[in-house]
């Protein structure tokens, strides 16, 4: 009995003193994750949209739009971050529209773990680029081959399902968005 | 036992991946490039470090039935106070590590040296012992990654090193190239431990 209560003592001590330490280094470390979490997506939205030089958070229900403005004031278009299932795990695109929806300005990728040296090459400007200032008229698709038209998106060697992936996160993100926006 | 032949305990003849063969994830898993080696090295380190400080500290008041409960508690509070941390200051190498930082709570080595050597030993015996251990799965890392970064990328640390018409192979990078260039390593091990 004596042993028992010892046991009990121990234990709930030790775990009550570690989720003090852990609810302070999480409190006091929050601000700056949030921060670079922050950063990382205005760094994306400045690489697809150099002349972006205002950027405005707007939210409709739980989602965030970015809208960006150059530096008259002129109006250029949305951002949006959206994610989808990868090869690995979760991949989270930024891309950005313009004013109507009309073309895509570009895309970047924020967050993704797929295999090194092939599908993690869907981080590469060769890959990325494909999708900058293609007009929206239809759906993206992957092809194996050169392609044909704008919105046939070359798959990257070995990383069929890396760049199917990205191709349909981008594809549901845009019918997000104009859902979002009602356009 | 003195503190310099435990200092090459663990960075050479009992060495934590080559010769005790723990820890066999992380090594497998993130050593693609030489950073990503030294950072998993590093965190396994400061985790390792300061779960055998206060393992031994407490190790007389914590009852024997529940100790592996309690390391395990100490441990994952360091290895979440990594994580927060490099989230917050490294953002890069915390997004290249993804979710490898966390499953440190159940590397073999930390919960390892805690039960065999700290919760039996003084604490400034098991901090050198700690030290030896993390320094040398450190090491062992970054030479993993080196090796495979260097054959599977053509670049070490981030710098070209393989004239322009090397052509990478990508293997290295992959699964097979770890457990590739694990086996030789350890092969070197033995063939160099027999000589001696």
């Amino acid at each position: 009995m004596k042993d028992n209560l010892k046991i009990i003592s121990v234990l709930t001590i030790i775990t009550v003193i570690c989720g003090f330490i852990l609810a302070f280094v999480f409190t006091s470390a929050q601000g700056k994750i949030q921060e670079n979490q922050k950063q990382a997506i205005y760094r994306a939205i400045t690489t697809i949209v150099p002349e972006a030089e205002n950027i405005q958070e707007k939210t409709y229900g739980e989602d965030l739009v970015y809208e960006l403005k150059d530096k008259n004031g002129e109006f250029l278009g949305y951002a949006y971050v959206t994610d989808g299932q990868g090869y690995q795990s979760t991949i989270s695109i930024l891309f950005a529209v313009d004013k109507d929806i009309r073309d895509i300005l570009g895309i970047d990728i924020i967050e993704s773990v797929e295999t090194p040296g092939l599908g993690s090459r869907i981080t590469e400007d060769a890959f990325k680029d494909q999708f900058k200032n293609v007009p929206l008229a239809g759906i993206f698709e992957v092809v194996k081959e050169l392609p044909q038209n704008p919105h046939q998106i070359q798959a990257i060697t070995s990383a069929t399902v890396s760049s199917r992936a990205v191709v349909s996160i981008v594809n549901a993100g845009i019918e997000k968005l104009k859902a979002i926006l009602k356009k | 036992m003195n503190s310099t032949q435990l200092i090459i305990k663990g960075v050479w003849t009992d060495h934590p991946i080559f010769r005790q063969l723990l820890g066999m994830c992380p090594t497998l898993a993130v050593t693609t490039s030489s950073i990503n080696g030294i950072s998993m090295g590093l965190a396994v380190l400061f985790v390792l470090f300061f779960s055998s400080f206060v393992v031994s500290l407490i190790k007389k008041i914590v009852p024997s039935q529940v100790r592996i409960a309690v390391y395990t508690v100490i441990i994952a509070t360091f290895v979440t106070i990594v994580d927060i941390f490099l989230k917050a200051y490294f953002p890069d190498i915390s997004r290249a590590l993804g979710p490898y930082i966390p499953l440190i709570i159940v590397n073999c080595i930390i919960l390892g040296r805690c039960e065999v050597f700290a919760s039996r030993h003084s604490l400034g015996v098991s901090l050198i012992d700690a030290l030896a251990m993390g320094s040398g799965f450190t090491w062992g890392l970054f030479v993993l990654g080196s090796i495979r970064e260097l054959f599977g990328a053509g670049t070490i640390l981030g710098f070209k090193i393989m004239p322009a018409f090397y052509n990478p192979l990508i293997i290295m990078i992959l699964p097979a190239g770890a457990f590739l260039v694990l086996g030789t390593l350890v092969g070197v091990m033995n063939k160099i431990e027999q000589k001696r």
